[in-house]
């Protein structure tokens, strides 16, 4: 089949995913103990009221009744009311998913880049003093509890030297740029509204980095893994026998077979970005989504905890996706192969 | 002639898990310009190892010793940007896996203009690098070259070559271009590296019948690796036969062929099936472990004639005819003994 | 079956010996489990588990008290070593239930195959397709905040990468020599599946379960931050975070000390996970 064919299959195969993550949600939630009505409404609850509340909810009547209802709100673009904000939670999950998106993207990309020029300068310099402190690095930094980082952040960065602001997503004094995408830095940019830009800039920063240490260490070590390997292959040593320059051979030549590697931990990752994005959120008071959910789940917001963690099998199967897409496009084999089976 | 390679004494050994491994134990030879060297020997024996440390692509925990002069400088001291220059202008390299030798993600076309432009240069600016790329006269000039090249090894159609990938060359392509890129800067000493063996019979003869038309016209002086002694009875002046990290003999080819002098040699010219219908015999025993070789001559185990010498003292290579040379106790002072 | 030839097993004590990190990673994690287990006697405060002194409450840390104390007056040093004992549980815990299930699984997926074989894998494929700390924590909201239910929420996303990795490895495995030879010989297809495939898995179970018994405990802690843990006066390394985190900045050793205990396990885990799987030489996906 050809590339574009490739592209149209799997991404329709995000739908009986997606419609699997939806039955298996359900069934959590009706199979585990503790009734949703009486958490959410605590222990001094009266019996009437928790009883009115299962009513509401719907949670009176049988299973797959809840669940057809369920689909068919679904269908109709809602996702049930929020028993916090009393909105629809499709609402709340528009207003809040643009900082947590903006907030994971910005990491990310601190995370690639940092992370594959450490890769390819330890993978380069292998077994030199350079290369052992960053591998020592990248372990701590894997192993460095996030919340824990960004607390550390806070009172060392933000209280003591008083650098950088310490939550938030903008400074509460200056108004949030126009609402064009949702993401302040690039609707800041669009306006050309500097002091917007720049206040939030300021924000993202330590949660961005706090949540891109641990990718760092596992994007560089990976980058650095498989340059390594290409460098043991014959066409690496064959073009350096011949005379090929030797930052052309790593940047160039052998980066690119070596990134695909990297591309597989890449869409991984993106799960611990979205996980770590609870907890930093947290810390730092980050207006997202993950904050929503995490509220959701202590306030025992049913619609809400479904809605969100729909919303985030949603955006992880579409990532999968693109780095499905992405290999396809950096190694020209694998769309041979593709074009070759029927 | 001008001698242009000369290696001396050169030893080679790695450490490893189990102990030491010696596998070069001193070897020394000389490549004169224009001529075709053959260096015979079965796997392992380190012929392959020999062109990696001239090349200077062994892995540090490599332990070297000894020295080899290139056209009078000696290259194991030599500072990494003249070696690097060295080593892109004035040697080339063929591998012996096509298949794997060519990087599959970039076309033809763009690793020869690779090769061509930046050729022997240790960095590449990268301002040099993207103003050179786009410099639109030089690469087609460049391409004009290339077309040149992939045509004088035969390649019929240079200009669907140039803007294939790899994997959709056959092998027998592939060498060829392989051998193209080699011969772009015009190199003194070309090393190739078993390059046929890893082709079928009919690709092989047509890239051996390539080579020593190249050799030939460009009077490459060459070091031609292979374990097959018909092929490189074709192709080589001189050939130099190897065992367990020694040359053994070393003679003119029609000379060894007519008089093999050292007993492996023997053995390898009656392993080779002839067509009379007498039975091939092999060489009893096997390659000897490095990490505690045999005393004295390391062919001595598997040696019909070994004496007592020949487990307490190392043979030295001395010339006992015009031009040939041996290692072997059985010829002292020239004479067979 | 494929063995481990003697040869084999003096060639991976000589790597493991060779591998300076992980024998440091073998003495702390060492080191930690013998302060779990006899944290009581350690610890100098060790009734501060649940006892309150409001008299002594945010002390810095003093020479009595070298991590100070708390919000209600408890020694935060014994705190810690009392909460190495529960994250230790919870991590082993976990573990212990993420590879029994993801084992049996796999291998029931991998060898048998069939209807049910495929059924688990889409189940698994679907518990896959969301980041497993979401998992995590929609089922520890839900629950009632026990240690058991803790572990089972945790468990809950854990299980399916062992599934996933154990169903590649019988997949591979099946083809052996091996295996093809004791199916000719006609054993029962459960024989095979535990006496002949299973102790091939062994070692990169036992390497990546000891790479994740630190980030198990991680998420222990994570979810104790979010107040989703044991209840106080419980001493959680995490829990500790999240009480302590409300007297910011001030009293910053109420969550430095704890949040150090948290990094010092993952690391001392990670390098003997690491570690261990140069000695075993084991290739992870």
């Amino acid at each position: 089949m050809k590339y574009r064919d490739f592209i149209i299959r799997r991404s329709l195969q995000i739908i009986p995913t997606l419609f699997g993550l939806l039955i298996l949600i359900f069934f959590i939630s009706r199979i585990l103990p503790g009734d949703p009505a009486r958490l959410a409404l605590g222990p001094e609850a009266t019996k009437e009221q928790v009883e009115a509340l299962r009513r509401r909810l719907g949670l009176d009547k049988p299973f797959y009744i809840q669940f057809l209802v369920y689909v068919e709100q679904l269908l109709r673009g809602s996702l049930g009311t929020s028993l916090y904000t009393y909105r629809d939670v499709m609402e709340d999950v528009l207003v809040y998913f643009p900082a947590t998106f903006e907030l994971i993207t910005f990491s990310m990309i601190i995370a690639v880049i940092i992370g594959t020029l450490l890769g390819i300068i330890t993978a380069a310099k292998r077994n030199t003093w350079v290369d052992h402190i960053f591998r020592v690095l990248a372990f701590s930094g894997v192993s460095m509890p996030r919340f824990w980082l960004g607390i550390m952040f806070q009172i060392i960065v933000a209280y003591q030297l008083g650098l950088l602001p310490t939550t938030g997503r903008i400074d509460p004094f200056i108004e949030p740029p126009k609402h064009i995408t949702g993401f302040y830095l690039i609707d800041s940019l669009l306006c050309l509204n500097m002091e917007a830009f720049v206040s939030s800039l300021k924000h993202i920063i330590l949660p961005a980095i706090t949540l891109a240490l641990s990718p760092i260490a596992q994007i560089m070590r990976i980058v650095r893994a498989s340059m390594l390997e290409e460098m043991e292959k014959d066409y690496f040593l064959v073009a350096k026998a011949n005379g090929l320059p030797e930052n052309i051979l790593i940047y160039k030549y052998t980066l690119r077979n070596a990134f695909s590697a990297a591309l597989t931990i890449i869409g991984l990752l993106y799960g611990y970005f979205l996980a770590g994005a609870f907890v930093v959120e947290t810390v730092f008071s980050w207006p997202g989504l993950a904050k929503y959910g995490i509220r959701a789940l202590l306030y025992k917001d049913f619609n809400a905890v479904i809605g969100v963690t729909l919303v985030i099998g949603l955006f992880y199967s579409l990532v999968n996706l693109v780095v499905d897409v992405l290999y396809g496009y950096l190694d020209p084999r694998i769309r041979l192969r593709m074009e070759v089976k029927r | 002639m001008k001698p242009l390679l000369r290696v001396q004494n050169l030893k080679v050994g790695f450490s490893i898990f189990d102990g030491f491994m010696k596998v070069l134990d001193g070897i020394s030879f000389t490549v004169f310009e224009g001529e075709p060297v053959g260096l015979v020997g079965e796997t392992g024996c380190g012929k392959s190892l020999t062109v990696k440390t001239m090349l200077r692509m062994l892995p540090s925990t490599a332990h070297i010793s000894g020295r080899i002069f290139f056209k009078g400088e000696e290259l194991l001291s030599m500072d990494e940007d003249r070696f690097y220059r060295l080593r892109g202008n004035e040697i080339a390299y063929i591998p012996q896996e096509p298949m794997n030798s060519l990087n599959p993600v970039f076309t033809i076309k763009e690793q020869m203009i690779d090769h061509m432009l930046f050729k022997g240069l240790r960095k590449v600016g990268w301002n040099k690098y993207y103003s050179l790329r786009k410099n639109k006269e030089r690469i087609n000039k460049a391409l004009e070259k290339a077309k040149e090249m992939l045509e004088k090894v035969q390649i019929p159609d240079p200009a669907r070559v140039l803007d294939s990938y790899p994997y959709q060359l056959s092998g027998g392509m592939r060498q060829r271009v392989l051998i193209a890129m080699a011969l772009l800067a015009s190199p003194s000493l070309l090393i190739a590296d078993e390059p046929t063996t890893a082709l079928d019979v009919t690709t092989q003869a047509q890239i051996v019948k390539l080579l020593k038309e190249r050799i030939f016209n460009e009077r490459l002086a060459t070091i031609y690796i292979t374990h097959n002694l018909g092929i490189a009875r074709q192709v080589a002046r001189r050939i130099l036969v190897m065992y367990a990290g020694n040359i053994v003999e070393s003679a003119f080819t029609e000379e060894l062929f007519r008089e093999p002098l050292h007993p492996y040699t023997r053995g390898l010219l009656d392993a080779i099936p002839k067509l009379t219908k007498e039975e091939v015999e092999g060489i009893p025993g096997r390659i000897p472990d490095y990490v505690n070789p045999p005393s004295g001559c390391r062919f001595h185990p598997r040696c019909p004639y070994r004496m007592n010498v020949c487990s307490k003292v190392k043979p030295e290579l001395t010339e006992v005819k015009s031009g040939h040379y041996v290692s072997c106790h059985l010829y002292e002072k020239g004479k067979r003994v | 079956m494929k063995g481990y030839r003697a040869e084999e097993l003096r060639r991976m004590l000589y790597r493991l010996k060779k591998n300076k990190l992980s024998i440091l990673g073998l003495i702390l994690v060492s080191t930690i489990f013998f302060i779990a287990l006899f944290a009581e006697i350690i610890a100098p405060y060790p009734e501060d588990s649940y006892k309150i002194h409001i008299e002594k409450v945010f002390q810095p840390p003093s020479w009595e008290h070298p991590f100070g104390t708390d919000e209600m007056g408890r020694d935060v040093l014994s705190r810690v070593i009392l909460g190495s004992r529960i994250s230790l549980i919870l991590g082993i815990s976990v573990i212990i239930v993420a590879v029994s299930l993801g084992t049996v699984l796999g291998l029931i997926a991998g060898y048998l195959g069939g209807f049910i074989g495929s059924l688990i894998m889409r189940v698994t494929d679907v518990f896959l397709s969301v980041p497993s700390m979401a998992l995590v924590l929609a089922v520890s909201a839900v629950v009632e905040p026990t240690m058991e239910n803790l572990i089972f929420a945790i468990s809950f996303g854990w299980w399916p990468w062992y599934t996933r990795l154990v169903y590649g490895e019988v997949l591979s495995l099946k083809e052996e020599e091996f295996v093809q030879a004791a199916e000719s010989l006609g054993a029962p297809s459960l024989y095979i599946m535990f006496k002949e495939i299973l102790p091939n898995l062994i070692p990169i179970l036992i390497v990546k379960g000891s790479l994740d018994m630190g980030y198990a405990i991680l998420t222990g802690s994570i979810l104790g931050f979010l107040g989703l843990g044991v209840r106080p006066p419980t001493p959680e390394w995490g829990t500790m975070i999240g009480n302590g985190r409300l007297h910011l900045p001030g009293k910053w050793w109420l969550t430095f000390f704890p949040g150090l205990a948290i990094f010092l396990t993952v690391f001392s885990f990670n390098l003997l996970g690491d570690g261990l799987r140069d000695a075993l030489d084991v290739k992870l996906e």
